[in-house]
């Protein structure tokens, strides 16, 4: 197997996702080698090394400073057929997800998404796909090579193993069209504490916290613990909190180690978001909330009282 | 202005969807309905439409029961439609469908093609970025605020890290949220006027593709198995009785995530 994997970063960083999936990779064996495209970036590419990558492809230029997903198609492209790489992982985002469809449209190569696991079976490789709700789970795999997979974000964790990387620059030229799309503006959210897709813990909130002020009680508790806080569709729908944080179907897919869910019911589109989660702890006074069937630990009782105290309690161990 | 959007004909509602454990295919006997998200995209080509005057074409591709959820489009202000329906059709992956639809696009002479945000069955969100790379078009996906002008599209969207604009010369490709409007209910006067809309099928071989490039001939990717989720383990369920908190945390030091 020649993997190649999509070191997609942001300010200077590798993001976390793809180095997660870029340790099962060097997990799974074979020649496992990053990609990083971008402008002025090579100096991010030798820190791929600690995570499994023998060998760190960069492009680096002018067009590629924008994460646009186009421009990256034709670099992806370019490098595929001249490395004969047989499998290309991605963590999925917004900007991998356009990426490797293009990709696979550009090569004729199979895409998988949504991946929640990947595992070698017999010689070939099997992606695992949760589809209808998370129902059922799908073995999924291909059809010749190369093989596409978008892999959900944090479903890995990276894993360092202190490697060393060589780091090769690599020079391919652009469609026409690739670079038609151009980006106007990038206003980025300032966020306090860790992203929902970074984070190890997350505390949620949905309808029965009543009212928008009460998120409070959920970002204290998430300040206590070192976590992020995320909210439903519901409260996101009726103002009470950023899009940015909404979970779900229609929001992030998220799998914290720890999911603390407040006055969430568990909807199915709730659900989807977060199920991979390591241990979900449900607090809701509605004992035949849907939660309670997928939740590890489910409390039956009021948040408004249960929360501080947990807070407090936790606030006291850490110190 | 001529604007297609490209709509999908899904089960309805994902509680009854089903794998068909021979064909290992979605269960598409029961009764089908447009994909939710879909009617975002159809809502703003309305609007673009009403606003700048031009021609709204949807585009579909799936069993002859996808005329259902191409006349909802018409219904609510669509102007034509254009069903790409096949038998060798039936299975086909991103990289089928793609090849499928683009080859279906390409002589409509488009100047905006617009998708919605994910298909409810398949959480698809990717079908967009492969037909425009194979229209050889500019793409922009997730937009939650559209402004068409001058030549010119120009979407904001929400990423991970903040808000994107992104501009792109016309014809373009575009991907649209379902923040981005509330679709319309069709009229009863819409309803009516659906029938007589101009609507064309067309099989594979009418739109000069092989019919290998599609179907399960066509398509690289493979379903090999269905399995049952992996067990989350017992759920410990507890009612309050003041010492809720108490018990958390123990629960918590116990699986070691406090």
């Amino acid at each position: 197997m020649a993997t190649l994997v999509f070191l997609e970063h942001h300010e200077g960083q590798l993001q976390k996702p793809a180095l997660g999936v870029l340790s099962k990779a060097a997990e799974l064996g074979g020649d496992v080698a990053g990609v990083v495209l971008g402008s002025g970036v090579r100096d991010l590419a030798p820190a791929a090394g600690a995570y499994g990558a023998a060998k760190v492809y960069v492009a680096d230029k002018p067009e590629l400073e924008k994460p646009l997903p186009q421009p990256r198609v034709d670099a992806l492209a370019a490098l595929v057929r001249e490395q004969g790489i047989d499998t290309v992982l991605f963590a999925a985002s917004v900007l991998s997800a356009d990426l490797a469809a293009g990709l696979s449209a550009r090569l004729g190569a199979g895409l998988n998404w949504d991946l929640a696991d990947l595992v070698q079976e017999n010689g070939n490789l099997i992606g695992k796909r949760p589809a209808l709700g998370d129902s059922v789970y799908v073995d999924v795999g291909w059809n010749g090579e190369p093989r596409l997979a978008l892999i959900r974000a944090g479903t890995f964790d990276p894993k360092e193993a202190g490697g060393k990387a060589e780091v090769e620059d690599f020079d391919f030229e652009f469609e026409d069209f690739s670079l038609g799309a151009t980006m106007l503006e990038q206003a980025h959210a300032e966020s306090e504490g860790p992203s929902i897709e970074d984070a190890d813990v997350i505390v949620a909130g949905g309808r029965g916290l009543g009212t928008p002020e009460n998120f409070k009680l959920v970002e204290e508790l998430a300040q206590a613990l070192g976590g992020a806080v995320a909210a439903t569709r519901a409260v996101v729908d009726a103002g009470w909190y950023p899009y940015a944080t909404q979970v779900g179907q229609t929001g992030k897919t998220v799998s914290p180690k720890l999911y603390v869910a407040c006055g969430i019911s568990g909807a199915i589109q709730h659900k989807v978001g977060m199920q991979s989660s390591g241990v979900i702890v449900a607090i809701n006074k509605d004992p035949n909330a849907p939660i309670f069937d997928f939740c590890d630990l489910g409390v039956v009782g009021d948040l408004h009282e249960i929360v501080p105290k947990l807070t407090e309690l936790v606030r006291q161990r850490k110190s | 202005m001529k604007i297609a959007v490209c709509v999908k004909h899904v089960p309805e509602g994902t509680t009854h969807a089903r794998i068909n454990p021979q064909t290992k295919r979605l269960d598409r006997s029961g009764e089908g309905a447009i994909n939710p998200f879909d009617t975002h995209a159809v809502e703003e080509a309305l609007r673009i439409k009403e606003a700048q005057g031009g021609e709204v074409l949807v585009v579909s591709m799936g069993p002859q029961s996808a005329q259902d959820s191409v006349r909802k489009a018409l219904a609510m202000g669509a102007d034509g439609a254009l069903l790409v329906t096949d038998d060798a059709a039936a299975g086909s992956d991103l990289v089928a469908t793609a090849a499928a639809l683009a080859a279906a696009l390409e002589p409509e002479s488009t100047d905006l093609i617009l998708f919605g945000q994910q298909a409810s069955d398949s959480d698809g969100a990717v079908l967009w970025a492969a037909v425009a790379d194979r229209l050889r078009r500019p793409v922009i996906s997730q937009v939650a605020e559209l402004t068409v002008a001058d030549g010119k599209v120009t979407g904001k969207r929400q990423t991970e890290f903040g808000y994107d604009t992104i501009e792109a010369p016309l014809p373009a490709v575009v991907a649209v949220s379902d923040a981005i409007n509330e679709p319309r209910y069709p009229s009863l006067k819409g309803i009516m006027g659906a029938r007589s809309k101009p609507q064309r099928s067309v099989s594979v071989s009418e739109l000069g593709i092989d019919a290998g490039e599609v179907g399960d001939a066509g398509s690289r990717t493979v379903v090999q198995a269905l399995n049952d989720p992996p067990p989350r383990g017992d759920t410990v369920k507890i009612e309050d009785d003041g010492s809720a908190p108490e018990k958390i945390i123990e629960y918590l030091a116990e699986k070691k995530v406090l």
